[in-house]
């Protein structure tokens, strides 16, 4: 059931409907059963997955939270007699026993999840005909196991460091892990956060189920208006002969169609939640307005960010093995061995990205270039500084434009990497941008030729625009839909105008393929 | 804490640390820096502050972050 | 809040209109150019009531029986339910729909639709879906419609069958992206319609000499388990109304109906006791002029020809089942004096175009 489906509305009106029908004690069972309806639609199979890691992580985290539990007694018992190495000891030896729990979970869940991935791709798929491993490639990455197995992992080593407490209910955790609207794109939520919101029961706040529906609509919009329209001619500048010029405007059309998919799929997801009461951290900051590579991953895909940050990029980072590192390094190298971690965890924490998003050299590059980007500018900070002083150029607004735009640019280079078929492929384009200057393409009808007509063109025109004064709104004064708020009469309007928007220029329906989102497959 | 503050300057000499505060939820320090400083601390204190302690909370301030190089010295 | 409640009510009510007005507009209109037999099903409702006949099927009804002929010739009040490539079962609920608004005596069912047993048999698949539209968007809402609708799904239509659904209850849904395309036609005809058949015939009148077609043989004669499933429906539902259900092939050549077919259908009906008559064995009686009245070299019947495949079916309708004439009413003169004259007009002024 795709997001943008009549099907997926009228499921979405029926668990709104009973969920604030329902006794607010009841409304959790509620969405845990739309959530294992929306599930068991996708494919009965998938649910074996989700129940595996849902079944580990509640045993691990079970068996955790007993160990500290038994810990926690002991000290509290023995307070007096203890010394304190002694009580060190105690909370050690805890650790060493959670830590085989913790383990033993992240290799199940992780080892299944990597199966999933490696048998997505083609040389890999290949190998297992025949055997039961063939199995996983009928059946295809399950519905979400990214989102659930992040979260779920999460959770876990959220336990394991005593930042969170284990679930005692099962069927709670199951919730959380399955909670149906961000299975579909994410965000990836933290247990602390967002489980105490799905089992509350929220009361009905009228403000929040029309700001959430209003923000459902703004996703339609992104989504079937914007993302859908030029996913065609994506597909047909994708062709080897668009070069140069070609290959420039296809990463401006990239950028368009990624944003308005991702974007939009996630403010239908957020939408829907905030309907229902519930609060899911938010996944875009406007990224676009960011003036580099490392800004515009804190404001792209947050949660995925954040998720590497506290379980990939820190922990490595900060390990004593690391630090011990560090201060060799530093004897030897001075100053480069004091950022060393940083360098090290950088470069695992983009390669496990990019290996997330797809085992294939294309991706792994794209994680590389990210980091490279990162870490290059990152360094170059006093000299840029130097520069910036001496021109004065932190003070000129045309500075912060151009500063964006290079971070446009660049992004939209690095980004690209994907839609090619090999990394040769991905140079030999880039390569033309400084060897082919066809800009004639741009009038001598190429354009009408990509599937999109004058009219696909005004509207794509007019919803860049849109989109784009929407930002810059939120940026210098906030929600849009506070705005609005005190204002019913123009709030119908406008709501009722990108309704017709929507419904009229939309992308669906009978000679439409709908395409799917470009996240889901993650 | 003189050694804190010369740590956090070294990375920052626009900011004036001693009262500062904020430093994450305005973005004044970013993971690079965070770890940056766990290494010097660990050079300067021989303190190693664990992935766990890597929150918000704990870097807002150079007096928050003092406090919890002091309680894991204390341990 | 009673302020804000009534606005919103207020709002509700006002963008409702806006949509409707809006989904009228972005319909087809089929009034004009190739698409006209779009506008047949929808203009039956006007015309029923009190016709002995009905005629239902594809392109071979409606382009090859003039009821106005009928009439003038024997009184004979018909009409004709078709509609472009109409599929078997949609037939039927066309049938089973008709009961709702008149009982006739005659039920005349085109068999050429026999070979097609499910929406994947046809050719064309692309356009399947389109069809299926020029079937059933006229119809107005009913269970026959909603079942015609269920049984018509072609392949990309089954691909989301909730939408596809929701687009028929909605048609907007459907026809949303029409707002690039829309002609004249689409403002004229915003909330009207012209009356574009002649009781459910659409004239031609252009002439185009029959041609030699050829058709390669086939690998199976057999008609499928689906075809013959709604033909014994078809059967039943006349039986169980008291309505005498008649068989034709009619009188074109083209797509060919092969004697395998024809000895099936010959089978069935003498089994359950039907008429069945096959025209193409009756050209020479019918007095057909291949040269003359035909406006597509033989795959279709042209005005001329039509009128005389009425005069010669009607009397053999009449003397089988001595339907009664009805110009001796008054009621019915009157309103069929009025179709005459539409029709005479009409041949009238296409003849000089």
């Amino acid at each position: 059931m795709g997001i943008t489906t009549v099907s997926f509305l009228l499921f979405a009106a029926v668990v709104l409907l009973g969920n604030y029908l329902l006794p607010q004690r009841a409304r959790w069972v509620w969405l845990l059963i739309a959530s294992m309806f929306f599930y068991l639609t996708a494919g009965w199979e998938y649910v074996i997955f989700l129940l595996l890691t849902v079944a580990t992580t509640y045993l691990a985290g079970f068996l955790m939270d007993r160990n500290l539990q038994k810990q926690d007694a002991y000290l509290a018992e023995n307070k007096q007699t203890l010394s304190r190495e002694e009580k060190k000891a105690v909370k050690a030896k805890t650790k060493s026993r959670n830590r085989i729990f913790l383990i033993a979970a992240l290799v199940i869940n992780f080892g299944v999840l990597a199966l999933f991935k490696v048998l997505s791709v083609a040389p890999f798929r290949g190998m297992v005909d025949g055997t039961a491993l063939s199995f996983f490639v009928r059946i295809g990455l399950p519905l979400g196991i990214s989102f659930y197995m992040f979260q779920s992992m999460g959770y876990l080593v959220d336990i394991f460091r005593t930042t969170d407490k284990a679930e005692k209910n099962p069927f709670k955790l199951l919730l959380f892990a399955a909670y149906f609207p961000q299975l579909i794109q994410g965000p990836i939520s933290k247990h602390s956060e967002l489980a105490p919101q799905l089992t509350a029961g929220k009361k009905f706040d009228g403000k929040e189920f029309s700001f959430g529906l209003q923000r459902m609509l703004w996703g339609f919009f992104k989504k079937l208006v914007i993302a859908d329209r030029i996913a065609v001619a994506i597909a047909a500048l994708k062709a080897p002969e668009f070069t140069g010029m070609g290959f420039f405007l296809l990463m401006l059309f990239y950028a368009v169609q990624i944003y308005g998919d991702f974007t939009g799929g996630i403010d239908m997801v957020i939408g829907l939640s905030q309907a229902l009461g519930i609060k899911l951290t938010e996944n875009f900051v406007r990224p676009f307005f960011s003036k580099n590579i490392a800004e515009y991953w804190r404001r792209w895909h947050i949660s995925l960010g954040e998720w590497m940050k506290s379980y990939i990029f820190y922990p490595i980072s900060v390990s004593q093995p690391m630090l011990k590192l560090s201060k060799s390094a530093r004897e030897k190298f001075g100053n480069f061995g004091k950022r060393l971690p940083v360098y090290v965890a950088s470069v695992a924490t983009w390669l496990v990205t990019g290996i997330w998003h797809g085992i294939t050299p294309n991706f792994i590059l794209w994680g590389m270039m990210n980091c490279f980007v990162i870490v290059v500018s990152e360094e170059l900070v006093p000299l840029y500084d130097k520069f910036h002083n001496r021109f004065g150029l932190k003070e000129k607004k045309w500075y912060g434009g151009f500063e964006m735009l290079r971070m446009f640019l660049l992004m939209n280079l690095i980004r690209i990497v994907d839609l090619f078929p090999n990394v040769g492929e991905y140079f030999r384009r880039v390569g033309s941008l400084v060897t082919t200057f066809n800009y004639h393409i741009l009038w001598d009808g190429t354009m009408l030729n990509l599937g999109l007509s004058v009219a696909d063109y005004a509207v794509l025109g007019f919803g860049i625009v849109l989109m784009f004064a929407v930002s810059l709104f939120q940026e210098k004064k906030g929600s849009v839909r506070e705005a609005l708020w005190n204002k019913p009469l123009l709030r119908y309007i406008l709501v009722f105008i990108l309704v017709l928007i929507v419904l009229l220029m939309g992308k669906y329906g009978v000679g439409y393929d709908a395409s799917g989102f470009i996240y889901d497959n993650f | 804490m003189e050694a804190l503050l010369n740590i956090l300057n070294e990375l920052h000499p626009e900011v004036d640390f001693e009262t500062a505060t904020g430093l994450i939820d305005n973005k004044v320090l970013d993971s690079f820096d965070i770890v940056t400083i766990v290494a010097e601390v660990d050079a300067e204190y021989d303190v190693q502050i664990p992935a766990v302690e890597l929150t918000p909370e704990n870097f807002n301030s150079a007096k928050a972050l003092y406090a919890l190089i002091e309680k894991l010295l204390d341990e | 809040m009673k302020k804000k409640i009534a606005l919103f009510l207020a709002f509700l009510v006002l963008s409702g209109i806006v949509l409707f007005c809006l989904q009228a507009l972005l319909i087809p209109k089929n009034m004009s150019g190739k698409l006209l037999e779009g506008a047949l099903i929808s203009e039956y409702y006007d015309n029923a009531g009190h016709n002995d006949v009905i005629f239902i099927g594809d392109c071979e009804v409606y382009e090859n029986f003039s009821p106005i002929t009928m009439w003038e010739e024997y009184g004979i009040t018909s009409i004709i339910r078709g509609s472009p490539q109409q599929l078997i079962w949609q037939s039927y609920y066309l049938m089973e729909e008709t009961l709702r608004y008149e009982k006739p005596k005659v039920m005349v069912f085109n068999v050429l639709s026999m070979k097609y047993d499910t929406p994947d048999s046809t050719k064309e698949q692309e356009k399947r879906e389109e069809y299926n539209r020029l079937t059933l968007d006229g119809m107005r809402w009913s269970e026959s419609k909603w079942n015609s609708m269920l049984a018509s799904m072609s392949k990309e239509e089954r691909e989301d069958k909730v939408f596809t659904v929701a687009s028929y209850l909605l048609p907007i849904l459907r026809y949303h992206d029409r707002w690039n395309q829309l002609t004249e036609e689409d403002f004229k005809y915003w909330f009207t319609r012209d009356t574009v058949s002649d009781n459910g015939y659409l004239m031609k009148t252009g002439k185009v000499p029959m041609t030699n077609h050829e058709e390669r043989p086939l690998i199976s004669y057999d008609f499928g388990e689906n075809s013959w499933y709604y033909l014994e429906k078809m059967t039943k539902l006349c039986k169980d109304n008291g309505i005498e259900l008649v068989l034709i092939k009619a009188p074109a050549v083209s797509p060919k109906w092969w004697p395998q077919w024809d000895e099936q259908i010959e089978t069935y009906a003498a089994e359950n006791d039907l008429l069945y008559i096959n025209m193409l064995e009756h050209q020479e009686e019918i007095g057909i002029d291949w040269d003359n009245d035909t406006y597509d070299a033989g795959l279709h019947l042209n005005v001329y020809g039509a009128e005389k495949a009425a005069r010669w079916f009607g009397k053999v309708l009449q003397e089988k089942f001595q339907l009664a004439d009805h110009r001796v009413e008054s009621y019915l003169s009157g309103i069929w004096a009025e179709k005459c004259e539409t029709y005479h007009n009409r041949k009238k002024e296409m003849e000089e175009k």
